[in-house]
């Protein structure tokens, strides 16, 4: 049994988890997982965004990824887009520079220069 | 808070579960454990997509990208390019042209707005898309006056085929004084060729039991009966699942919100008669009885099921009352024509590119609806005729392509909407062969209580056969029209009275194809 109140709280909660299923999101981060972005970690890398997002209860960011585009050696890769706002390309990502990643630019919105390889398109 | 960053929806239907779902989802999870993917990527069942592939059919989010006859062969590759590469698997992919976006289908979306989206079997999932906000409403806010009043302002019809008004229906019994009163929910659907309620059931149980909820607060029924098809059983456990989530979370039960007001839902199976569609023949079967149609008046909303007034609603029409008490009949009515208000659910098949369902704004002209929402013909065919309306509706020839769907239009040219089914014919295709076939399913469902239809229904089948096989003449396809028209001013209820439409039609618009088969 439960009550309106109830019913409330497993409507918030159960609408922030099916959010993805939208398209309202802020700002997605597009992982390169080519062949040699998986060799250089790009899983570690992907699971660290993937853990930080959760704990830190991030709803409206997308975590996808992408095959090569030509950055061989400065890979993984990672991309981020936000509309309205020219694409950031981050180079040799680690799970430590992704903790960065996500409390500068994803929470605070400052780019961390020291590791971006690219900007635009 | 769980984080998945990719979702992959699997629609679970009577066509997947022939095609092995269950062991699919399964190799699917290992598949993605194989690559430490299951706690990345998140494997939902659910109901229909949207779309109509063969076999067992996926869309992943966020995406959107749609997959069709996956087999469990091709996970390996599937998982390896798309979710761990990130490169969607082309050759697995819906129509990959790109040239047909079966999302298109979800753009006008009332009663199929969740569906393909969210887990049919979750409560959780339900109330996240701001389910049972339209049942608190009505039951707390809302006199029951007020939930009849609203649903008669928004102009909704019923979507079963006559399409006569909700509101006015309930209004006739919400202010009678009995003991008891019912709630009946026709989920029989036995119109030849359509399939829409069964998806409405599979994809969003939720929102009919919703709907079934505000109904019976209206005309203040405690109880409510879903006549349902016995072939339906999918839908018949996930509607059962459903009930029971809602008993558990005192959705359904005694007291409910503590408003004193008490509700239960049961289902009840059908056997497969056609006449069990009609609501009278409906109540008598689910007394127990034969299901023979009975006479109106009393029609069921004064006397109905157990001689109690009775309220006998489609599934779709139900569906769409969430809708109306949430968002008001002001947001419903921006949908369809002024006559005829809303959206209607499609199921369109035949010689059509991509047959399948479709919500669209009443109203639609067909040419719309089959260029746009079915792909256009099959590829190298013409189109001929449709077939609207199922068994009981009408064929409509190519000159009508810019008839309007709804119920007001169509009965500007003698047509029905009837349940919403779209039979498209190539050119290839006998109009003589469609009646025959139309003539043989009525003789088959006649439930014989009254005599035009017992005995009319089998001297048109013998006429048909007769001028099918080339040995008729044009008097006996003349006869076939006055036969029907006797039927339709003489028999007890609308199964006996419906063949003269089929005919009517198919002999104003393709007479030349009778007189070119008698002359053999």
């Amino acid at each position: 049994m439960k009550t309106l109140t109830d019913l409330k709280k497993i409507r918030e909660k159960a609408q922030e988890e099916m959010k993805l299923r939208g398209s309202n999101t802020r700002i997605k981060i597009v992982v390169g997982m080519g062949t040699s972005g998986i060799a250089m970690g790009a899983r570690e890398v992907m699971k660290t965004f993937l853990e930080e997002i959760a704990s830190r209860n991030l709803t409206d960011v997308l975590v996808t990824q992408t095959g090569e585009k030509g950055l061989s050696s400065m890979e993984p890769v990672v991309d981020v887009v936000e509309d309205d706002k020219p694409k950031v390309t981050y180079g040799n990502m680690t799970p430590d520079k992704v903790k960065k990643v996500i409390v500068e630019h994803i929470v605070n919105g400052r780019i961390v220069s020291d590791y971006v390889v690219a900007t635009g398109n | 808070m769980k984080y998945f960053r990719s979702h992959i929806l699997i629609g679970i239907n009577e066509t997947s579960l022939n095609s092995g779902v269950n062991a699919f989802i399964q190799a699917l999870r290992q598949e993605l454990a194989k690559n430490d993917l299951q706690e990345e990527i998140n494997v939902l069942e659910t109901g229909p997509l949207g779309f109509f592939g063969k076999g067992i059919c996926l869309t992943v989010y966020p995406e959107n990208t749609n997959y069709e006859n996956v087999k469990i062969d091709d996970l390996p590759e599937l998982v390896s390019d798309h979710f761990l590469k990130g490169r969607p698997l082309k050759r697995l992919m819906l129509d990959a042209s790109g040239k047909f976006d079966p999302k298109f289908n979800y753009e006008h979306r009332i009663v199929l707005r969740n569906s393909g989206i969210i887990d049919p079997e979750s409560i959780e999932e339900y109330l996240g898309t701001g389910g049972y906000e339209a049942w608190e409403k009505a039951l707390l806010q809302m006199q029951p006056m007020e939930i009849v009043e609203e649903v008669k302002a928004s102009g909704l019809r019923g979507r079963g085929g006559a399409g006569f008004p909700a509101g006015l229906k309930w209004s006739f019994t919400a202010p009678l004084e009995a003991e008891q009163k019912y709630v009946v929910v026709n989920a029989d659907e036995g119109e030849p060729g359509t399939f829409k309620d069964r998806l409405i059931m599979e994809g969003d149980p939720h929102q009919l039991l919703e709907g079934i909820m505000i109904c019976a607060r209206a005309i203040g029924a405690t109880k409510a009966w879903i006549y349902i098809r016995g072939e339906y059983k999918l839908c018949i456990n996930r509607l059962n699942l459903a009930i029971k989530q809602c008993h558990e979370f005192g959705i359904l039960g005694t007291n409910i919100f503590d408003s004193g007001f008490d509700l239960d839902i049961e289902i009840k199976v059908g056997a497969g008669a056609y006449v069990c569609g009609e609501e009278t023949a409906l109540i008598e079967s689910l007394e127990g009885n034969r299901g023979n149609p009975r006479w109106k008046p009393p029609f069921p909303g004064i006397k109905g099921l157990w001689q109690c007034p009775t309220v006998v609603n489609n599934v779709e029409t139900l569906a769409n009352v969430p809708y109306i008490i949430k968002n008001g009949s002001g947001e419903f009515k921006k949908y369809g024509t002024p006559e005829c208000t809303g959206t209607k659910v499609f199921t369109i098949l035949g010689d059509v590119a991509h047959p399948g369902l479709c919500e669209i704004d009443m109203g639609t002209t067909l040419r719309t609806i089959i260029n746009e929402y079915a792909g256009g013909m099959k590829k190298g065919f013409k189109f001929k005729a449709a077939l609207v309306g199922g068994a009981a509706g009408v064929i409509l020839p190519d000159k009508m392509l810019d008839v309007k769907m709804d119920f007001a239009s169509l009965n500007q040219y003698a047509a029905v909407l009837g349940s919403g089914a779209i039979l498209v014919m190539n050119e290839h295709q006998s109009i003589v062969d469609m009646l025959w076939s139309i003539l043989r399913f009525f003789r088959h469902e006649s439930c014989g209580k009254c005599s035009p239809c017992r005995i009319g229904t089998q001297h048109l089948y013998a006429l048909i056969s007769k001028i099918r096989k080339g040995e008729g003449t044009i008097e006996e396809v003349e006869l076939m029209l006055t036969t029907a028209e006797t039927m339709q001013q003489t028999s007890f209820c609308a199964l006996g009275q419906s063949p003269i439409m089929a005919i009517r039609s198919a002999l104003e618009n393709f007479k030349d194809e009778f007189i070119e088969i008698t002359k053999k």
